[in-house]
């Protein structure tokens, strides 16, 4: 394939490959810096998008930033590509895809159609060359639902995965976070816990733990935890309840190798799942989490940007049908992502691109305190994320996640956006809600009783 | 305040269970101003442990009050914002500080850095090292001088365990701050140090501080596991902590 060259007064930009021209075209980023992949100058970004936006996007169907041969995940992109739904932008580039993407008449219906017929790299491509409002008018437009026993992602809802972490997996201490969120109307994605320890009988014993209070009270809700995908086998082989499977997941064959799956495993996992058929109103049952970094960090990135790589991970998902996949956007540390700006703008891209692409997302607005963000950015991103129609936010007692280490958006963070956006929970958690007298109207909360059924005796 | 402004949640005994932010209350479906208050402490003081100037000298001082001695080494790194940028010039030595070690050969090279918190390194290195180094010496170990290497990653044990051709090299550095831990201080050891060594290969003992593994015990433990990987002559993954440590793996 031909370079790419272009000459603005008395410079003249040149990229050799497609590849360098999507990472020198991506907004900046400490993470492309690093690898080394970044722009050297603001003129030189700009030099990139100007000629991205030219590329046709049917080129990225021939000119594979990663090998066929070597990636399976390329294998996965390719073929399952579906030219008919692709059909209606086939013979538009990468710019004018983006003016298609913003006009009136392109909706919800129409996106939905054109999801299977788009790859990631498209999906990136045109992500670089839009601003942080393109982003969100164009998530706006994009509907995704999924169900299992509660139904997310319908218009104007926003539901809650809760996190009750605890250092050493201390039922009580769990236990106590899950009412907390509870009464403060949260867990209608998911009630998942990130164990400390990864053995069978550990993550068992916090399925029960799960399991025993979702039947308990009825709660039209799904258990995840976040163990790997072999540990989540070994407890259903045992017979643990295991309602949704989870696992991280990257953009390339030897990220995900490194990580120690396979997309043959993901296929069993899912299969293993399903049959249990523990879904009242839906069948979607993996929970994904991605991040864009985690091919640098393995160092498995084939000289692609993060961001592009972290789109193809969005294909890894999608070919599972998931319930919920997150990306856990400021975790990574200011090596990939540096400041509060990079985090925002990066939350946004991977929201918008996976709802491109046609998945359930949600996103884990959080940063670690080694990078220049604090609360205020937060606020920013995750009312941002609100107005795109972000599908699940994460909720953690007081945004601050003592096992991991972290801050991610707090139970009380829901109720702003609720309040803010006019936005409810999933409709049957909603409807339970207020039979328990937490929420009223899906919105206000009512104060709790002392002696509420949920609440153990003092 | 007037507390009539905001609802108490009636769940506040639960609090015994955790450390996390339960039954903090609310105004309308808001965080009352002093949760919101206290958070933003926390944070702050995360913040100024990250961006905390590590005074070496002090720390070199307070070794030699127990007759410990110290060589000072520099990383590529020049500044705090670069180290916390590129992680890979934090991984190796500059080329004075390469040239100036010589093979001596140390049982146990030991080695301290601020890392990501120097709050840590500066309280709780000192406190560590000396019975550390009381008990390993009186078992006979050539322990080598302690060598403070400002904006250091973990893996720079490696290079310099290599060039002193130590049999062991241990780390002590400050790890990322949380929201109520902004002092927390890692040690990572490995057996036979050299430049292909992974993080695979290496054992740690994370949360060193008085609220959490106190220095003296965090000693205690380095201690055995020490002479476990001496014994068994090997480090990292197979080797199995029988006397409950924390193994975590470290965000350094």
């Amino acid at each position: 394939m031909s370079p790419f060259s272009l000459t603005l007064g008395t410079t003249s930009h040149r990229f050799s490959s497609l590849s360098e021209l999507m990472a020198k075209a991506t907004p900046r980023r400490s993470g492309d810096e690093l690898a080394g992949v970044g722009a050297a100058s603001a003129e030189e970004r700009v030099a990139a998008q100007m000629l991205l936006a030219d590329v046709p996007l049917s080129r990225f169907l021939e000119d594979l930033l990663v090998p066929y041969e070597e990636d399976e995940v390329t294998r996965l992109i390719i073929d399952t590509h579906d030219a008919n739904a692709f059909a209606p932008v086939s013979n538009l580039t990468v710019g004018e895809f983006r003016n298609w993407l913003l006009r009136y008449e392109t909706d919800a219906p129409l996106l939905a159609a054109l999801a299977p017929g788009l790859t990631p790299e498209m999906v990136a491509a045109v992500s670089k060359i839009m601003g942080n409002q393109d982003l969100v008018l164009v998530a706006q437009k994009c509907s995704v639902v999924t169900a299992f026993r509660s139904t997310i992602g319908l218009p104007s809802r926003l539901s809650v995965r809760l996190q009750p972490n605890h250092p050493t997996d201390d039922p009580k201490g769990i236990a106590a976070s899950i009412l907390d969120g509870m009464l403060y109307g949260c867990g209608d994605a998911v009630i998942g816990i990130n164990p400390a320890s990864d053995s069978v009988a550990a993550v068992s014993t916090l399925l029960h733990l799960l399991d025993d209070l979702i039947h308990r009270f009825e709660i039209p809700t799904q258990s995840c935890i976040l163990t790997h995908v072999t540990t989540a086998m070994r407890c259903m082989a045992v017979g643990a309840p295991t309602d949704l499977v989870f696992q991280s997941v990257a953009g390339t064959q030897a990220a995900n190798n490194s990580f120690g799956i396979s997309l043959s495993l993901l296929r069993e996992a899912h299969d293993a799942a399903r049959s249990l058929k523990r879904g009242s109103v839906g069948s979607n049952c993996m929970y994904f989490e991605t991040g864009q970094g985690s091919c640098l960090s393995a160092n498995a990135h084939h000289g692609l940007d993060q961001q592009t790589c972290e789109v193809r991970a969005y294909a890894v998902a999608r070919a599972f049908s998931p319930l919920l996949v997150n990306t856990v956007v400021g975790f990574i540390g200011p090596e990939y992502l540096y400041d509060g700006k990079q985090i925002i703008r990066a939350g946004l891209e991977d929201h918008f691109c996976g709802k491109l692409l046609g998945l359930p997302i949600g996103v884990d607005v959080c940063y670690t305190n080694h990078v220049e963000a604090d609360q205020d950015d937060m606020d920013t991103l995750l009312t941002l994320l609100g107005v795109a129609g972000c599908n699940f936010i994460m909720g953690v007692p007081g945004a601050d996640d003592i096992m991991l280490g972290y801050q991610s958006t707090s139970f009380h963070d829901s109720h702003y956006l609720r309040q803010a956006l006019n936005l409810r929970p999933a409709p049957e958690f909603e409807e339970w809600l207020e039979k328990m007298n937490i929420v009223h109207q899906g919105k206000h909360l009512i104060p709790v009783a002392p002696n509420h059924p949920l609440l153990p005796e003092n | 305040m007037k507390s009539e402004l905001t609802v108490s949640d009636p769940w506040s005994h639960l609090k015994q269970f955790t450390a996390a932010r339960i039954a903090i209350g609310r105004t309308g479906g808001s965080q009352p101003t002093a949760a919101v208050l206290d958070f933003r402490l926390s944070h702050a003081r995360a913040r100024d442990a990250v961006h905390a100037r590590f005074d070496s000298e002090a720390l070199a001082a307070q070794l030699h009050t127990s007759e410990i001695p110290t060589v000072f080494l520099s990383t590529a790194v020049p500044d705090r914002t670069t180290y916390l940028l590129r992680p890979d010039l934090g991984r190796s030595l500059d080329p004075a500080s390469r040239a100036s070690l010589t093979p001596s050969q140390p049982g146990l090279a030991l080695i301290v850095s601020d890392g990501l918190s120097a709050t840590a390194a500066l309280n709780h290195a000192c406190a560590t090292l000396v019975p550390l180094i009381h008990e390993l010496k009186e078992e006979g170990w050539i322990i080598s001088p302690v060598y403070i290497v400002p904006l250091a990653r973990v893996k720079v044990q490696d290079e310099i365990g290599f060039a002193l051709g130590a049999r062991f090299t241990l780390m002590l550095l400050g790890e990322r701050p949380g929201l109520g831990t902004p002092d927390s201080l890692g040690a990572y050891f490995t057996a036979n140090p050299n430049l292909n060594c992974t993080d695979a290969d290496r054992n740690c003992v994370s949360n060193i501080r008085p609220e959490g593994i106190t220095p003296a015990d965090a000693a205690r433990k380095l201690a055995w596991l020490l002479k476990e990987s001496r014994r068994l002559g090997l480090s990292g993954v197979h080797l199995k902590d029988n006397q409950a440590v924390t193994i975590a793996s470290g965000q350094v």
